[in-house]
């Protein structure tokens, strides 16, 4: 803020206030010609629409105390904090500062209660009933937008339940995928492809994962896969953790398994995004909430 | 009779019907937005009946239609008979009725197709807001050109809010819609970012200070004297809370931003005049009630007399509740709950709608040539319902803003939040379902007034009633 609009801003604040004290101190002490009425009492002498008249009794005195109470307390509040153009106030206050004391304290409080489940390696905290109920809330604000309250996913967000990692299940790839995100890079073949032989690679793919086809359209898709596809879901379609490319062999889509689904992906390529968290909720509560989604699966594997 | 010696109430009686049919109008569609959040399937998936919709509907239709009708009908009622003199222009004035109902028509086709400016109480397109600038010079020009006429020196109380509020909404509109069209129904506004938020709720507030406050105050200046029969309370007074509260709405704006990228010093501004605001906003409340003093009596007797002063009652309650709001601790509570929107129709209901409706009691019976409405016992009616369906409003939106502030503060000891945004939506749907039944409550009593209008209607001596200018006394 320029000089000029710091003054601009003091004077006519400081000046209006004043201004205004000084209009209801004038009027409330101004004395007024009164004329000699009856029973009525008197009024300013004013009349209009043949009965319409206007006494001028005196402005209530607990009304002018409390607008000079507001400005009391405006002014102080001024004093206090930022408001007159440049000035930040006493207090230093301000709305930024208040956040982050308020996030410091909460992580204060956080660190403090959980200080001994940031030393355990992720391992063991998937045991931990009190790691697991904290990965829990974590998750459901967190997570459970896109990969559903019951962590089993939707169409384009894995399911987290099952023993099937896109991008490894080990607990630090895991732990990661939640830090850093992810970002898969599908590429569309539809171009290079056409149509056709689109189809004949869907129906190999379906086969890889042990799905009854026809023979002939397999085989002839088979050769494509090994040209477009091999490369990242491997010459036997088993996947590529680094990459992100699924195992196709599993028989578990992130996209749907139908051939429809698997053309649109072969023809239309897929982006998916698993946003970085560590920005947002930090190392604990990143390392709690890949115990708890680890968790998950376990207990799917025993439930099998 | 020679037109120059009668006033314009043909304007008058017109403003005054379609400020009844509006008002069930706007109501109505309130009503059906309210059982949209209980039931969002209502709509049955068309999209110009969908909430989003409707609801800038909603409020352009109670606040412009509804409440902008009944001001153009008492302002130009009340400045011809506190002036002694008739309309400045009669032409100017009918092309003030017909342009303001083509803006309302243009509204009700407009908002529900999607056509929208997406600024919050200015959403209609550019060539809507043009036609509504244009009514609004004509509007100036015939009400102070009404005022240059008068043939008494001093201008009545009632007049100054009048004028206050017509000039003010002429600058707000104008500043608040300048944009650049890129088609007949889409334009870009000229101002970006936290600035362009700032002069929408600069208009917004003000809207609220000027249009819904100050408007509505010039009606009760006039009609609350009348119904009463006595002396305004306070000449001084009237002139120490009508500065003050036309230069200090004007700084409150910001308050509707706290917390947000508006600067800290803009904030801390808008809070502490939205402080310095409270007394300057009970001193029309204090006039209003006082002037009831000696006469207390005839609250008994006179429903008319009732709904201005419950009016006047809600106009404190909500000018109290107001400041209290503005203060950033409690406002980081009541900020996007329920709360606020209680608070709006303490106002809107409470106030707005009230002393809009004892006012026109007060005025159809004098419009049609009749000594008094069709039946006192169905005004009585509709003020019990009025009052009931407004308390009923406004506690439940108490009760789900206060628990909705509560439950989205609530965290686990690991810093989660307690409960889902769902979870709190769930316990809010009672209140929902309550407020639902207040605002059906208040719009039956709408229905009871038109039918109520319409009979007096029916008892006219005749159809265009000329009243004769009265002389000016000589005091």
């Amino acid at each position: 803020m320029s000089a000029f609009w710091h003054w601009f801003v003091v004077i006519i604040t400081l000046g209006f206030t004043a201004a205004m004290v000084w209009l209801f101190i004038a009027t409330g002490r101004a004395k007024v010609n009164k004329q000699p009425g009856g029973d009525e009492g008197e009024t300013t002498g004013h009349v209009w629409d043949e009965d319409l008249r206007e006494y001028n009794n005196p402005m209530p005195r607990w009304w002018l105390w409390l607008f000079y109470l507001s400005v009391a307390f405006a002014l102080g509040y001024l004093v206090l904090y930022p408001g007159l153009g440049r000035y930040d106030g006493t207090l230093g206050w301000t709305q930024e500062k208040q956040y982050e004391a308020e996030m410091e304290q909460a992580d204060e409080a956080f660190r403090a209660q959980f200080a001994e489940l940031a030393d355990q390696p992720i391992e063991q905290l998937t045991d931990n009933a009190e790691a697991l109920r904290v990965g829990r809330n974590i998750f459901a604000h967190n997570c459970s937008t896109c990969h559903g309250s019951d962590a089993r996913g939707a169409e384009g967000y894995p399911n987290l339940t099952d023993d099937h990692w896109i991008w490894g299940g080990a607990p630090q790839r895991v732990l990661e995928s939640i830090q850093a995100g992810r970002q898969a890079v599908m590429p569309p073949l539809g171009d290079n492809l056409g149509e056709q032989e689109v189809t004949r690679t869907a129906v190999y793919v379906q086969q890889l994962a042990g799905k009854p086809v026809d023979a002939s359209m397999a085989a002839a898709g088979e050769k494509l896969f090994q040209q477009n596809c091999a490369a990242c879901h491997g010459p036997e379609g088993t996947g590529n953790i680094h990459l992100g490319a699924p195992d196709l062999t599993a028989g578990v889509y992130t996209y749907g398994g139908d051939l429809d689904s698997i053309r649109e992906t072969i023809r239309e390529g897929r982006n998916g995004v698993m946003p970085a968290q560590m920005e947002l909720i930090g190392e604990i509560r990143t390392r709690l909430v890949t115990a708890y989604v680890l968790n998950l699966s376990q207990n799917d594997d025993a439930e099998n | 009779m020679a037109h120059s010696t009668t006033y314009n109430d043909r304007v008058v009686r017109q403003f005054a019907w379609v400020t009844v049919i509006w008002g069930i109008v706007g109501m109505l569609v309130g009503v059906i937005i309210a059982a949209q959040l209980i039931w969002p399937e209502l709509g049955a998936g068309i999209p110009w009946l969908s909430y989003g919709r409707l609801r800038p509907l909603h409020t352009n239709a109670v606040i412009f239609a509804f409440g902008g009708s009944g001001l153009f009908a008492t302002s130009y009622y009340v400045v011809q008979r506190t002036c002694h003199a008739r309309l400045f222009s009669d032409k100017l004035a009918a092309f003030t009725f017909w342009g303001w109902q083509a803006v309302i028509i243009g509204a009700v086709v407009t908002l529900p197709l999607g056509y929208t400016m997406s600024r919050e109480y200015a959403e209609l397109v550019w060539p809507l807001s043009v036609l509504v600038a244009l009514v609004w010079v004509a509007y100036a020009i015939v009400f102070f050109g009404t005022i240059v006429k008068r043939q008494v020196r001093h201008i009545y109380v009632a007049n100054w809010f009048f004028g206050a509020y017509i000039l003010t909404i002429a600058v707000l509109h104008i500043v608040n819609n300048l944009a650049i069209p890129t088609s007949w129904m889409h334009s870009y506004p000229v101002y970006s970012g936290a600035v362009d938020a700032m002069v929408q709720w600069w208009y917004g507030h003000n809207a609220v200070g000027f249009f819904l406050t100050a408007g509505f105050l010039g009606m009760m200046y006039y009609f609350v004297p009348k119904q009463a029969g006595r002396p305004v309370y306070s000449y001084r007074l009237s002139i120490v809370h009508f500065w003050s509260l036309i230069a200090i709405y004007m700084w409150a704006g910001p308050h509707h931003l706290h917390y947000t990228s508006l600067p800290d010093w803009v904030q801390s501004l808008g809070m502490v005049f939205s402080v310095m605001l409270l007394a300057p906003s009970w001193g029309g409340m204090i006039n209003g009630i006082m002037t009831l003093s000696g006469a207390w009596h005839k609250l008994r007797t006179d429903p008319i007399l009732r709904f201005m002063i419950v009016a006047l009652s809600f106009y404190g309650m909500s000018t109290f509740e107001g400041p209290m709001m503005s203060i950033k601790t409690v406002n980081a509570l009541s900020h996007y709950t329920d709360w606020t929107i209680g608070h709006v129709h303490a106002g809107a209901l409470g106030w707005v709608a009230m002393i809009t409706v004892g006012s026109l009691y007060g005025l159809f019976p004098r419009l049609f040539g009749v000594e008094k409405m069709y039946s006192t016992r169905l005004i009585e009616w509709h003020f019990w319902v009025s009052t009931i369906g407004t308390v009923l409003y406004i506690v439940a939106m108490w009760i789900a803003g206060v628990m909705q502030g509560l439950m989205w503060r609530t965290f686990n000891d690991d810093g989660t939040l307690t409960y889902t945004f769902i979870e709190v939506l769930q316990q809010t749907e009672p209140y929902y379902i309550l407020r639902l039944f207040g605002g059906l409550v208040f719009l039956s009593g709408m229905f009871i007034m038109l039918y109520n209008v319409y009979k007096t209607w029916q008892m006219r001596s005749t159809d265009d009633l000329e009243v004769p200018v009265k002389a000016p006394a000589h005091a």
